[in-house]
């Protein structure tokens, strides 16, 4: 019981995005269309996931006075990995999220997830936690991409549902990101207090 | 009038507490207040109203409008015949009529949008309507080029009442000037229709144009020769009288300063916002006359920045605007001068924003209760000053 609370709470009670507010950066920068969100998210979950993991085993080990420095190169190390991955096997959507990728080891959720999660609690939980706020990422950042798409270039997923020449092209733009995201933030809110 | 009040009054029942049509309560009280003073009287208390209620304030506001509003139609016509070469064989009413048929559906769609999102957020919410919206929706058409689709009015429209206005609250509550908000919206969302030298002039129906024939603001010229670095093509007098391509109420300083005089006579702008916004163009354009070098647009004279683009319709209807304007007295003059300087310096230095006027009022609404703050706060602070002094 005390375990699947700690895999959905990432989902809504605790959505990175949209109640933590963590992350803002690709959050804003990325989610230019779905399939931008959604691979930034993946991206993000993995390194959550195999951070979380790597510190909870290690977590005995660290002195203290080194703990971020040492999360640091663990989480840089996947970030590495996924970077590497992306390069080889989705070179469109490597080159379409740029600087974000290697910028996932700064990103706050990993850190803060290591930082406030997996240094206290045992493997499985840290797994499960990383497992659901990745989750929880990447359907935001979907979310966000996706609605950004639809109503900046009539696309949801490259499939157009209306004609280009109505897109507001505002929503692809930076403040399309704040507007969008401010608004689902409210509904997230609304949803959360019933 | 008597035959209309006494339908309001028939009506009555069927639109109060219990009665049939009682969800369209706030449309009925709305018609009613318009056609004649409401009745309502406070509650609780001692008030004591004054005729000049928001109605009466918005009415006058829409009349102070009117110069500028006609002025712009005969323009659209102006131009329009001007690109045709057939501005000597054309007559007057020939020429306004043209412009008004092309500006009224803009107006149209703009009010009808406008104030049926209006009417829908009274009805849920159980309020009253606010007639903030009739200056709002005359405003719109006024900022926009008069070639923009109508669909494209309809979409910004929207979007500032509801994201900018009822979101916030409602008339009174928003934080943005609403008009310029949607003009910003198109601009940002659609900006081959708000930019460059096929908005600004309809030529439909034109078989040839005129020799020479651009289509270009002076705005834009202004820029296209400052990167060339020849001489900036402005002539005073047309800007001044406003035959000149542009939004469609924007271009006549002349109209515009009408409608001033009746803002100010009756009290409802604030006469120290427009002062000091025209104040802090002409500082800011003095610096760059000094300052400018051999940059032609900064050393044209100041005269002539303030009476090109939105300058004279953004200090005078939009800066002014009561609720998204700093409040207090000594804020005003901070307000109003920082709009001039920025609008002048993001029209000269940024060559992709060809007017500043808009960026900076909507920058300055954004700072307004900030200044309100410092101010209050400065005047606390001496004031405690002081009477520490006595004690």
């Amino acid at each position: 019981m005390n375990q699947w609370k700690n895999f959905t709470k990432g989902f809504i009670k605790e959505n990175p995005t949209f109640t933590l507010l963590l992350g803002m950066c690709p959050t804003l920068g990325v989610t230019t269309s779905a399939i931008n969100g959604m691979g930034m998210g993946l991206a993000t979950a993995f390194v959550l996931v195999m951070s979380n993991m790597v510190i909870s085993i290690v977590r005995n080990g660290i002195p203290d006075k080194v703990h971020i420095p040492s999360y640091i190169v663990i989480i840089a190390s996947f970030v590495t990995v996924v970077e590497l991955c992306m390069q080889a096997y989705t070179p469109s959507l490597y080159k379409s999220l740029g600087i974000f990728i290697p910028l996932i080891v700064v990103n706050c959720i990993v850190l803060g997830r290591a930082e406030a999660f997996a240094s206290k609690n045992n493997v499985l939980s840290s797994v499960l936690d990383g497992l659901g706020m990745g989750l929880g990422f990447t359907m935001s950042l979907t979310l966000l991409g996706a609605i950004r798409e639809f109503l900046g270039s009539g696309k949801i997923f490259g499939f157009q549902i209306y004609s280009d020449h109505y897109g507001i092209l505002l929503f692809v733009l930076a403040p399309g990101a704040f507007i969008v995201l401010g608004y689902l933030m409210a509904i997230i809110n609304k949803i959360k207090k019933a | 009038m008597k035959d209309l009040n006494n339908l309001f009054e028939k009506a009555k029942p069927f639109v109060e507490k219990g009665g049939k049509f009682h969800w369209l309560y706030s449309t009925y009280e709305a018609f009613y207040a318009f056609c004649f003073v409401s009745k309502n009287t406070s509650k609780s208390g001692t008030h004591i109203h004054d005729y000049i209620d928001l109605k009466r304030t918005m009415s006058i506001v829409v009349i102070a409008l009117l110069p500028a509003l006609l002025f712009g139609m005969y323009n659209v016509g102006y131009q329009h015949f001007g690109a045709a070469g057939m501005l000597n064989s054309t007559d007057f009413f020939k020429i306004f009529l043209f412009g008004f048929l092309k500006v009224l559906p803009i107006i149209v769609v703009s009010y009808v949008v406008g104030l049926g999102i209006e009417f829908l957020f009274a009805q849920l919410r159980g309020h009253q309507v606010n007639e903030g919206f009739l200056v709002t929706g005359l405003l719109i058409p006024m900022i926009m080029p008069v070639n923009v689709p109508l669909w494209m009015v309809a979409v910004a429209t929207a979007f500032s009442v509801i994201f900018v206005k009822e979101v916030f609250g409602g008339t009174g509550m928003n934080v943005w000037n609403p008009a310029l908000v949607a003009r910003a919206f198109l601009f940002f969302a659609y900006p081959a229709h708000m930019s460059g030298d096929s908005a600004w002039i309809s030529v439909s129906g034109i078989e040839k144009l005129a020799d020479g024939f651009t289509g270009a603001t002076p705005l834009a010229q202004a820029i296209t020769a400052e990167t060339a670095n020849a001489p900036i093509p402005v002539d005073f007098w047309n800007s001044f009288t406003g035959l000149i391509p542009g939004s469609i109420g924007e271009t006549s300083t002349i109209a515009i300063l009408i409608g001033a005089l009746i803002l100010i006579f009756t009290g409802i702008g604030s006469w120290k916002i427009m002062l000091s916004t025209l104040g802090g163009g002409i500082v800011m354009a003095l610096i760059f006359n000094i300052f400018g070098g051999n940059n032609t647009y900064m050393t044209m004279p100041f005269w002539n920045q303030l009476v090109i683009g939105g300058f004279a319709f953004g200090t005078v209807f939009m800066a002014t605007d009561p609720v998204s304007s700093a409040q207090t007295e000594r804020g005003k003059w901070i307000y109003g001068f920082l709009i001039g300087v920025l609008a002048i310096l993001i029209r000269v230095i940024n060559p992709a924003f060809p007017e500043g006027m808009m960026m900076a009022i909507l920058l300055m609404n954004t700072f307004a209760p900030l200044i309100d703050y410092i101010v209050v706060q400065g005047n606390i602070k001496r004031r405690m000053k002081r009477s520490k002094i006595i004690a």
